[in-house]
């Protein structure tokens, strides 16, 4: 079979992209039997004189406006291969069909006007081309008929256009003068400019090359899900995903992050495959492993043998913004990572690059079609690369209100003041020495799922009255439970450590108070532990060392006093018993304890 | 890598991604090739399992052979299988074999409104149960929020403008002028409660790649896509009153292959068999706005 090339066709409105391609389509009698006959005839039916564009107006919206509203999808062969020639649509409105478009193709074609010279959309999209990751991009100087196949216009544009290029670090692969209306050097370099030695269009589409998979790139692999089917006897479980660089044999140890859980391959799975010890970039695998941790959607599995991915909370980045409203502060966002997907604000904008003549600007805001420079910051930590290590692993969109609004690459992970907590964490994960049980069996075992139950409030409103009968409760419906006051770890695991009096011996205090629950918590043990006033700071370190998901916030009483984010709220001492079965409740509906009816 | 398990790798990803992030999801299966291989895609994604449900839309009027080959396939894969059908159109024979409506009315009221009425719970679905063999009356109506549809880009022009994840809102109305953009491997996986989401894995899949799949993966498909012997074959399957077989001596999957590369069907659009195309000045896309797959 021949291979196939994705190439988008991308430039200011008007500039002539749906002629070229329909010029080329005709040319290598590439339509469809009848279409063109069919198209002219409806011209003259409607009296108007025919335009190669009209072939790829498959729309009748399209046609009503003239413009191309999204990215259409024409299918072409040459000798060599066969193509896809995505049409992006070349008004600014239309940037985010542009964008879906472009993110689809190897290679791009920018189609510049010789009449019109070089417009917004000539320099936006060349440089959203480059942030897109397209390294080959042949510039077609079109119109040529209209400045009467002068060579003096044509150098003029080269010679802006390069420079401009260069700024962005975009080397093209060509220069070429065309006109799709009179059919100059599309398919055939005969034509009426003697002054180009160049090659034709459809020789410099079959002269870009496909870019080959790297294998020496480390090993990444951001998970999908884990799968355990049980029906048919099926007892394995496996973590889904796509390799999205390098590649990895069984028998090899694995590293998750952002927890820093090891394990090993133990099989590579698939349905009607031949079996297979290797998987490579590019492949939607499954793995089965070793030894058995807990695992999530949005971990990345690397290489244990390999350079390690970043882990942080604070990310400075480029991005492209598309929303209708834009992008400000104090406001929560989604960023979405690969497979991950994390709460977000903007923390600073550094510059805001106009993407039409790449001058800087200072704002407080990023508008629609802006691209900016900004720093982050995630409501927990991610694992992922820098751009210049990796770049798939190093692409992100942004989330509001439903719609992706923006996207771009990570250029550095930055600092944060939970790093001293992470390190510590990822560093017990990595030395773990894992029991044989695994934490499914201890679930089975006990009938329940670890997790932590962290009530806090104000002084006095029955936190441990609440927390000591929900023991006696649980306890006596046979559950394997603990309560665990933070008074209890104060003076002989933290004796070593003053009084809580200043910020660092209170912080140190809560990380040690959270390892002590993550040791009960992987003993299968559902934990009861009160706090008085949390704050959000707070909860932020217990949140580091033991897995979100393992826990929930309950505040008692009526006043809030800190600014904690929480689960629920409970009366307390104004009704212990509701408190409690609030509490069972809340562990019903969300799967850690069994829900009888 | 070649082309072909580019493809698989990229609609696996996809399946994987609609079932991460959707709660109420099915799958469409129309029984023809397209849905099958998508289908087949789902048991390559989820190993050897298909652990979200079938949808077909019956219209009454499908080829007898299309319902045995959907049922005996879902008792030997332990499908999840579902239909659903516009059984008022039906009673009142508004139908266009009954002489009371016109092609594209019919499939208005059959397909389309079938559709969405099975989608959003408002029509009964009918469950196989895979002890007995026999449909029974599903106890489910919660609304499907994600809808996994065999279209391919190639297939006609409106379809080459959607989107891996295509949103529809509460009418399932596509606003093809305000589409959400995809890039990289990142879809639209959010919606607002009453919008629901149909997803299209094979989107980049032509006719020829689906037969070669077909091919390569040995994936059984309904006998009418073959010439029996009398030199007629079906290209594209539908309701028996509108689609109708091609000319064609292509007896296997070989055959059919070789004649889409170099015979005659190179150049002719895979749904000239299909009458109500023709009828819409516009192709499906007046259809597809309200719903049509």
């Amino acid at each position: 079979m021949k291979e196939q090339m994705n190439i988008v066709i991308a430039g200011h409105v008007d500039h002539g992209k749906s002629t070229i391609i329909g010029r080329m389509l005709a040319d290598t009698k590439s339509l469809p039997e009848g279409k063109l006959e069919q198209v002219k005839a409806n011209c003259k039916l409607n009296s108007k004189p025919f335009e190669y564009a009209f072939l790829l107006d498959a729309l009748k919206d399209e046609q009503a406006q003239g413009i191309t509203i999204d990215s259409a999808r024409v299918f072409f062969k040459t000798e060599k291969r066969h193509y896809i020639i995505i049409d992006a649509p070349g008004h600014i409105e239309f940037l985010k069909n542009m964008v879906s478009g472009a993110s689809r193709a190897e290679a791009g074609l920018l189609v510049i006007d010789a009449y019109e010279g070089i417009q917004e959309n000539s320099r936006r999209h060349g440089y959203m081309l480059s942030m897109l990751g397209i390294k080959q991009i042949a510039i077609l100087v079109n119109k040529m008929d209209l400045v009467n196949y002068d060579p003096k216009v044509y150098d003029a544009i080269v010679k802006e256009y390069r420079e401009f290029l260069a700024k962005i670090d975009v080397e093209p692969k060509c220069f070429i003068p065309v006109s799709g209306r009179e059919g100059d050097n599309i398919t055939s370099s005969i034509n009426h400019m003697d002054w180009y030695q160049g090659d034709c269009l459809l020789d410099i589409l079959d002269d870009f090359e496909k870019e080959k998979p790297d294998f020496k790139k480390p090993f990444r692999f951001p998970v999908q899900d884990v799968y355990k089917f049980t029906n048919k006897k099926d007892d394995r479980r496996i973590v889904a995903g796509n390799v999205e660089s390098g590649s990895i044999k069984v028998g090899t140890e694995v590293v998750f992050y952002p927890s820093g859980k090891r394990s090993r391959i133990k099989s590579i799975e698939g349905f009607n495959i031949d079996p297979k010890d290797t998987a490579y970039v590019g492949e939607s695998a499954g793995f089965t492993l070793e030894e058995q941790i807990y695992v999530t959607r949005g971990d990345i599995m690397t290489n244990a043998a390999e350079i390690k991915p970043e882990v942080a909370r604070r990310l400075r980045l480029n991005l492209f913004w598309m929303g209708k409203e834009p992008f400000v502060k104090n406001k929560d966002y989604f960023l979405k990572v690969g497979t991950t997907k994390v709460r977000c604000r903007l923390e600073e904008i550094h510059r805001l690059i106009n993407a039409s003549d790449l001058n800087s600007i200072q704002s407080e805001q990023v508008n629609r079609h802006d691209v900016a420079e900004c720093t982050l910051q995630l409501n927990k930590a991610i694992a992922f690369d820098t751009v210049d290590q990796i770049a798939t692993t190093s692409r992100f969109v942004i989330v509001d209100d439903y719609e992706i609004v923006g996207g771009g690459i990570i250029k550095e992970p930055l600092e944060d003041k939970l790093a001293w907590v992470r390190d510590k964490v990822i560093l017990r994960n990595y030395k773990w020495e894992k029991s044989i049980i695994t934490e499914d069996q201890r679930a089975e075992k006990y009938n329940q799922k670890s997790v932590m139950i962290i009530l806090t409030g104000p002084q006095k409103v029955g936190k441990k009255e609440v927390a000591k009968s929900l023991e006696a409760n649980l306890f006596n419906d046979g559950k394997w439970v603990y309560f665990l006051g933070i008074g209890n770890v104060l003076y002989g695991v933290d004796a070593d450590i003053k009084k809580q009096d200043n910020a660092e011996n209170r912080q140190e205090h809560l990380r040690r108070l959270s390892e002590v629950g993550h040791l009960l918590l992987d003993s299968g043990m559902i934990l009861i532990v009160t706090a008085v006033e949390l704050t959000q700071d707070d909860l932020e370190i217990i949140k580091t060392t033991i897995h979100p998901d393992k826990i929930k916030v309950v505040w008692v009483g009526d006043e809030l006093t800190t600014d904690v984010s929480f689960d629920a709220k409970v009366p307390g001492l104004m009704d212990v018993d509701e408190s409690v079965v609030k509490l069972k409740t809340i562990l019903q509906d969300n799967g850690f304890i069994y829900k009888p009816w | 890598m070649d082309h072909l398990e580019q493809l698989e790798n990229k609609s696996i990803y996809i399946l994987r991604e609609a079932y991460a992030n959707f709660k109420n999801l099915c799958m469409l299966w129309s029984i023809g090739k397209d849905s099958t291989v998508l289908l087949w895609l789902a048991r390559k994604a989820f190993f050897s399992h298909v652990p979200i449900p079938l949808v077909h839309i019956d219209t009454a009027y499908k080829i007898p052979e299309m319902i045995e080959y959907r049922d005996k396939l879902a008792m030997e894969w332990s499908l999840t299988m579902i239909y659903g059908q516009n059984e008022e159109a039906l009673k009142a024979k508004r139908t266009f074999p009954d002489g009371n409506a016109d092609r594209i009315t019919c499939c208005r009221l059959l397909k389309t409104e079938a559709l969405v009425n099975t989608l959003n719970g408002a029509g009964k679905r009918y469950r196989l149960n895979l002890e007995t063999g026999k449909y029974e009356v599903d106890t489910n109506t919660e609304p499907y929020t994600g809808v996994i549809v065999g279209a391919r880009a190639d297939e006609e022009g409106s379809r080459s403008k959607e989107r891996y994840f295509s949103p529809r809102d509460q009418e399932s109305i596509w606003d093809i002028g305000d589409q959400p953009p995809e890039f990289w491997n990142q879809y639209k996986t959010d919606f607002a409660p009453g919008t629901h989401v149909r997803v299209h894995p094979l989107l980049d899949w032509t006719e020829l790649n689906i037969w070669e799949y077909i091919k390569r993966e040995n994936i059984p498909t309904v006998s009418l896509y073959y010439n029996q012997g009398e030199g007629k074959r079906y290209r594209s399957l539908g309701c028996y009153p509108c689609t109708f077989p091609v000319e064609s001596d292509a007896q296997n999957v070989d055959e059919i292959i070789e004649e889409l590369k170099t015979g005659k069907f190179a150049n002719i659009a895979e749904r000239s068999g299909r009458a109500q195309d023709k009828d819409d000045g516009g192709g499906l896309e007046t259809l597809r706005r309200d719903g049509y797959m």
